[in-house]
Order: structure tokens, then C-alpha cells, then sequence
């Protein structure tokens, strides 16, 4: 058998492994959980699922093992981007499946992955001129100002308004509109123009982040101190601790109260 | 410039449809045109045409689809209105030019891919170069 | 007294020299362009099929914003914008049934119906100042410039909301003539520079600018007067593809009309970015004396 070969098989097992898993989990879940059910609709079929769990716990419950489509289950890597429609409403909603507890009737189809082609290139040869990101997305130009990406953003971003600031040449707002962008797709998936707004968003806050913001004049000083040597004296006596003086060490260490102002000084200065 | 001095028409060829959608989109009536040739006349883009602008007119009102897809003219014609401004008609050829162009980017087919302008050309172009171009040019 | 202003997206990187000089000279003249909020791309060209509301969605939504802000007209510097907010304004003032597709979906919680008034920064100047009171507020009058206005087709094409005659205009003209200057006028100065084609065709770009170049310099056109970024750029890179292929003809300036506003009105040349121009206008303004020397020039001299 070849290393492929083992790698796949064993892949297999793991995936059978864990469905077997998640459905005894499920099988306690529903012996212990005396909650209500209720009705949801994933990709059009019903199933009853106990009230109170996220999209992605309520898919799981009925069955599904998620291989894609999930990641950080924390709401902040975007892998989960969810649409939604409840009878009655012509509205299209949008959620992060990890975030988002279900509803009665909801129509569900999460979007794991929507196409958008990144422009390749190279970092060091960029500077902060608006052109940069009119060489690399052309296609920026064709946002009719439908406002469709702003509707469908889970993260509440003005989507259209970073890709007007952008069009606009206006890097910095586009970098700061788009701070919270978790890269979900949704936007994208629903873009008349057909623009990859989250790779867009990308480029800008890079370029924003390292060629357009201050760098830290204080940050440099103290580079430069770590580089000459100035606490290598500090850290050759914390190696020489014994566990229990460290653990001791760290317990009784002086931590800067949360509404401390900006002269705020430890007692302890030997370090600074 | 202009290609051929004369065309078959037959009812094969002929396309109703094509006029319908024509007149539809464009909300222009084509019986209108007395074929004058002010239009061609006044056109700074005749010179790069290959049907020029009355007879655009006359082969849509024909219904001669294939004849107008096979020609560059609505591409090169860049929405001056120098022609509709002029026709003593009142007749808005620009807006003909413009539902034919339509007719052919409906069916998701660009006329220019972004991707093809040189990158060199894309930090060149100001932007509303690239806004009105890809609007007139993409579906 | 102010007004919303429309800029533009090329009026925030290229074509600052159209901006800048507009907003220190209205500022002057006692009007403020008061920059519309979250104001966004308008599309540039006009949508001319009827079925096709969605490229209609931008203009509109602008103009949506600038009721939002409480005005009740629109001031653009672009001919371009101009073209399309103010068409863009009409079919709402004038097609019910569109009007109401577009609000529901634009979904800005406001009925739009075409109330905001749409004006190129030239017809201020001509029915709110006034000519002759623009020529009182001259410091630094264009003296013996020889400028060629060129209207280009946004201005005046289509009738319904050319700012001026269509097959005579003279707004342009009459705004030279108040800033002291002599205008040229010629008959292609109402002539396409090739627009939009210059992304598809960039080839063809100096066929389109030769007749434009050559009429206004046979009248003796020292330098040509714009309204838009499109026209140019178009016109410069024409330009210097047609001086390349040993057309014979020098290069001749473009400068922007708010350019020669600020100079006339003795704002100095900080405030109208030469360094952005085709054609290199310094040079020749220097020679007509309209150059003063910025007071850093005086320090250092004196
Ligand atoms: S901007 Fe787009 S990719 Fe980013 S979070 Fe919002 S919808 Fe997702
Ligand atoms: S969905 Fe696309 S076309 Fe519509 S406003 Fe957003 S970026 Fe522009
Ligand atoms: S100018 Fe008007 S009437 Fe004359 S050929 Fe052209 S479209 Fe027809
Ligand atoms: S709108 Fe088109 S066809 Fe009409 S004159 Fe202009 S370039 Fe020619
Ligand atoms: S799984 Fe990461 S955001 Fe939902």
C-alpha cells in the first residue's frame, strides 16, 4: 500500500470515526436535552431540532458532519457564512452558523465557499497609491451601487461604502469600513458587478497597515534596546529561577488596572 | 468603410425577434429614419466603422441580426449623441446602438475581459475611463 | 450660502486639479461646496435602454443623499456627472412607474421623485453671480490668454439637459471673457474626444483628438479649456501619440476652467495643481505674466 494510499484510508476511518462520535453525542444530546422542538429547513428538508442550538449545532444534530463549512465555531474565521429565509418574508438573511441560534421555520443553505479569484502579488513591490488596487481588481469598476454586499454582510460592514472609498481612491477608509471583515463570501456570492470584495478589502488593509499608518516611534526604541542587549541581563535571571520562585513570581506580578492613565508606572521600575 | 454596398434579405434571414427587442429596449421607433445620413455625417466614430451608422438603422429594421453582430459598429461607437442631436427625425440612434450592444452582453459575452487591459494600462486609465468603459463594454 | 456638492471619483485622485481650484475660488466668491455625504460613483454613462433600471440605481441613490442632507440642489464639476446625475434626475421626475421600482429597492427610507436640482458649476456662476459680478471679483484679470473653450458632448448632449445652446454654445466663452481672457472659439469644440473607447481601442484615441487639436490651433488656440477628466486625458494622450508620429504641432496646454477661476481670482497657483496638467500650462502662463510668485519664491528672493 502506498503512503497515499494509508494517508486516504486512514482519512476515511477518522471521518467514519467522528460521525460515529458526533452521533452518540447527538443520541445523549437528545436523551438529556428536554427542550422544545422545533421545525428547520436545511437545504429544503425538515427536520426537528431542539430550540436554543446555533445553525451549525442544529445541522449537526440532524446529522451532518461538518468537514467544511466550520472552523473557529467562535464567530471570527468566517468559514460558516449562512443564508436564511423565514416563510412570509422576501427578505434574504444572512448569519454566521456558529453564532446565529435557529428559529422556527428557517430555511437554511450555508455558503462554506463562494468562488473569488486574489490577484497574485508581490507585497514588497506595492506602495499606498490608489492605482495599486486599480492594477490588481480592474473589475472594482463595474459596482453599480446596488448596495446587495452591504445587505448581505453578517459582520454589519458597509460594504458598498469601502467599495466606493476604494473606487474613490480612498484606501484608508476602505481599510477602516472593512476592519471587521471575517472573509465569509456572502458579499461576494451576491455581487451584481461581480467583485471579489473581501479580497479588495484585504489588499487595502495591508496596504493601509504598511505603508499608509505611522509607524510606532516608541515601538522602535524599544527594538532597539531588546536588539543592544538592554534586558538580556533580566531574562538570564528569570532562566535561573527555580519553578516554585517563578510560579510565585507570576502569581504576585503587578498588573496595570484597567482605567490606568497614561503615566501609569509599576512600583517595581528596575525593568523599564 | 462601409463593407458592402448591398445585402440579401429573405425571409429566412430576417429576424423578428430581433427588431421586437431592438425596439423594446431602444423605445425608439425605427420606421422613423428617412435614411438622410445626417448621423453618419456627424459621427466622430464613423471613420473606424465598418456598417456605418444609417445603415445600422436599416439592416435592424430589416431584422438582419447577423449582418449587425458581424460588425464593429456598436462597439466603436463611444455615446456621443452627436448623431441624435442632428437627425432631423428626432430619431435617437445612440439608443439603438445601445440595445444592440445589449442584445450580445445579456448573453454574458464581454466585449473587453479586464483581465486583458495591460495592468500597466489599468494604473494609467483614470477611473472614470474604467467606470464608463467596462459599463458599456462588460454584460 | 452653500451648496451639495457632487465631486466624483476622479476628482479625488487625478483630476484634483479640477477640485481644488473650484472649492478655494467658490469659497471666495462666498459659496461653499458642501460635499454630498457617502456620496458614491454615479457610473459615469448614462444607462440608454429602457428595461435597465439597475445601472439607473447610482445616480439615484446620490441623489437621494443630497435630499437626505437637506439641500435642495446639486453642484457637479464633472461634465461626465453632470450628464448622468441630471438625466438620471429627469426619468425620476418624469416616469412614475420607474420611480417607484427604483425607490423600493434603493430601500432609503425616503420617496425620491426627481426634487433636487442638478447644476454644473457653470451655470452658478452664470445665473447666481452673474458674469459681470464675477468680472468685478477678477484680482489677477487672463489678459491677452488666447483659450479655446472646449464643451466636449456631456455638456450638451441630450438636449434635455444641455446647460446651453446646443449647436451654439457660449457659456464657456462668456466665462473666459469675464476672467479677462479672449476666448477662441472653433467649430469642433463640441466634437467627442472618443470617451469610454479608450479602453477597449486606446489606438484610436489620437484619431479622435487630431481634428479636435488641429481646428482649435488653425484659430489660433494657445491653450485648450476643460470641463472633464475623460476628455483630458483622452485629449493628452492623444496628444503626445500624435506629436510622437511627427504630426508637426507643438504640444498645447489643457487646463481645467476652475484652474483659471482660481488664478483669475487671485488664489495663485497653490491652489490649481499645475503639476497635473497635459501640456505643460506653466510655461505659458509664465510668458502671459499669470504666474505670481507664491510668497515662499519671495522669501527665499528677498
Ligand atoms: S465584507 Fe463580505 S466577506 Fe467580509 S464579513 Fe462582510 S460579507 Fe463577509
Ligand atoms: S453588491 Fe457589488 S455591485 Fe452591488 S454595491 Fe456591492 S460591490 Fe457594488
Ligand atoms: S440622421 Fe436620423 S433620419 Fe437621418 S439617417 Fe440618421 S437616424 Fe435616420
Ligand atoms: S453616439 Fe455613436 S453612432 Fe452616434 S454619433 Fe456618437 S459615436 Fe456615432
Ligand atoms: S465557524 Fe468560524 S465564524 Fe463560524
Amino acid at each position: 500500500m502506498s503512503a497515499k494510499q494509508t494517508k486516504k484510508k486512514s482519512a476515511a476511518t477518522a471521518v467514519k470515526h467522528r460521525a460515529k462520535e458526533t452521533a452518540a453525542t447527538a443520541v445523549k444530546e437528545k436523551k438529556q436535552i428536554a427542550a422544545r422542538l422545533i421545525p428547520i429547513y436545511i437545504m429544503g428538508k425538515r427536520y426537528e431540532v431542539p430550540e436554543g442550538l446555533t445553525i451549525m449545532k442544529a445541522m449537526e444534530y440532524a446529522g451532518y458532519i461538518l468537514i467544511r463549512g466550520c472552523g473557529c465555531r467562535g464567530g471570527t474565521c468566517g468559514a460558516c457564512g449562512t443564508f436564511y429565509r423565514k416563510p412570509g418574508d422576501y427578505k434574504l438573511q444572512v448569519a454566521l452558523a456558529c453564532q446565529k441560534t435557529v428559529e422556527p421555520d428557517m430555511y437554511i443553505a450555508q455558503i462554506p465557499f463562494f468562488p473569488a479569484n486574489r490577484a497574485a502579488y508581490d507585497f514588497a513591490g506595492l506602495t499606498a497609491a490608489p492605482e495599486e488596487v486599480f492594477k490588481l481588481y480592474p473589475e472594482l469598476f463595474r459596482c453599480v451601487a446596488c448596495n446587495s454586499c452591504t445587505k448581505a454582510c453578517p459582520q454589519g460592514i458597509e460594504v458598498m461604502d469601502a467599495i466606493s472609498a476604494l473606487k474613490q481612491g480612498n484606501i484608508t477608509v476602505a481599510a477602516q469600513l472593512s476592519f471587521d471583515c471575517i472573509q465569509c463570501g456572502l458579499c461576494t456570492s451576491r455581487c451584481f458587478g461581480e467583485l471579489a470584495q473581501y479580497h479588495m478589502f484585504q489588499l487595502a488593509r495591508r496596504i493601509y497597515g504598511a505603508r499608509i499608518i505611522p509607524r510606532a516611534e516608541h515601538l522602535a526604541g524599544i527594538v532597539k534596546a531588546v536588539n543592544e542587549g538592554k534586558y538580556d541581563r533580566f531574562l538570564d535571571e528569570l532562566k535561573g529561577t527555580k519553578e516554585a520562585e517563578l510560579k510565585k513570581l507570576y502569581q504576585e506580578r503587578e498588573i496595570e488596572p484597567m482605567a490606568a492613565g497614561e503615566d501609569w508606572k509599576p512600583k517595581d521600575s528596575r525593568y523599564l | 468603410m462601409t463593407k458592402k454596398a448591398s445585402v440579401t434579405i429573405s425571409p429566412k434571414k430576417s429576424r423578428r425577434e430581433f427588431i421586437k427587442k431592438v425596439k423594446e429596449l431602444s423605445g425608439q421607433n425605427l420606421q422613423l429614419c428617412y435614411q438622410c445620413g445626417m448621423c453618419t455625417g456627424n459621427c466622430p466614430a464613423a471613420a473606424n466603422m465598418d456598417v456605418s451608422p444609417r445603415r445600422i438603422i436599416e439592416l435592424a429594421r430589416l431584422g438582419l441580426e447577423e449582418e449587425i453582430a458581424g460588425s464593429r459598429t456598436v462597439w466603436v461607437c463611444a455615446s456621443c449623441l452627436a448623431c441624435a442631436v442632428n437627425c432631423p427625425r428626432g430619431f435617437d440612434l445612440a439608443r439603438v446602438m445601445e440595445a444592440i450592444r445589449l442584445l450580445t452582453l445579456r448573453k454574458n459575452v464581454d466585449r473587453v475581459r479586464p483581465e486583458d487591459i495591460p495592468p500597466q494600462e489599468r494604473g494609467d486609465l483614470p477611473q472614470i475611463a474604467m467606470v464608463s468603459g467596462l459599463r458599456k463594454l462588460t454584460g | 450660502m452653500s451648496l451639495a456638492y457632487y465631486p466624483g471619483c476622479t476628482l479625488k485622485t487625478r483630476a484634483r486639479n479640477l477640485e481644488e481650484p473650484a472649492v478655494a475660488s467658490m469659497e471666495a466668491l462666498g459659496l461653499k461646496l458642501d460635499e454630498v455625504p457617502r456620496w458614491n460613483c454615479c457610473g459615469a454613462v448614462y444607462s440608454l435602454a429602457d428595461d435597465d433600471l439597475i445601472h439607473q440605481v447610482a445616480p439615484v441613490r446620490n441623489l437621494i443623499r443630497v435630499k437626505k442632507q437637506g439641500k435642495s440642489e446639486l453642484v457637479t464639476l464633472c461634465a461626465f456627472c453632470l450628464n448622468t446625475l441630471k438625466r438620471a434626475n429627469l426619468l425620476m421626475k418624469q416616469d412614475v412607474a420607474k420611480r417607484d421600482t427604483l425607490n423600493d429597492f434603493i430601500d432609503e427610507g425616503i420617496d425620491y421623485g426627481g426634487e433636487v436640482k442638478v447644476l454644473h458649476l457653470l451655470e452658478v456662476l452664470r445665473d447666481r453671480i452673474g458674469w459681470e459680478a464675477l468680472s468685478r471679483k477678477v484680482k489677477l484679470p487672463l489678459h491677452g490668454l488666447r483659450a479655446a473653450p472646449y464643451y466636449g458632448c456631456t455638456l450638451l448632449r441630450p438636449r434635455e439637459i444641455a446647460i446651453d445652446n446646443v449647436e451654439n454654445p457660449t457659456v464657456l466663452g462668456d466665462f473666459l471673457r469675464a476672467l479677462g481672457a479672449g476666448p477662441v472659439d472653433f467649430p469642433e469644440s463640441t466634437r467627442c474626444c472618443g470617451s469610454y473607447q479608450v479602453v477597449s481601442s486606446p489606438g484610436d484615441i489620437a484619431e479622435y483628438a487630431r481634428p479636435i487639436l488641429n481646428s482649435a490651433l488653425s484659430h489660433g488656440a494657445e491653450a485648450l479649456v476643460l470641463t472633464c477628466p475623460l476628455c483630458d486625458y483622452n485629449l493628452g494622450r492623444g496628444q503626445k501619440e500624435l506629436i510622437k508620429k511627427g504630426s508637426g504641432f507643438k504640444e498645447m496646454p489643457l487646463i481645467y476652467f476652475t484652474q483659471l477661476l482660481a488664478l483669475a481670482l487671485g488664489l495663485g497657483p497653490q491652489a490649481c495643481h499645475f503639476e497635473l496638467n497635459h501640456g505643460g500650462p506653466e510655461s505659458l502662463l509664465k510668458e502671459k505674466n499669470l504666474l505670481p510668485q507664491t510668497r515662499s519664491v519671495q522669501l527665499i528672493e528677498g
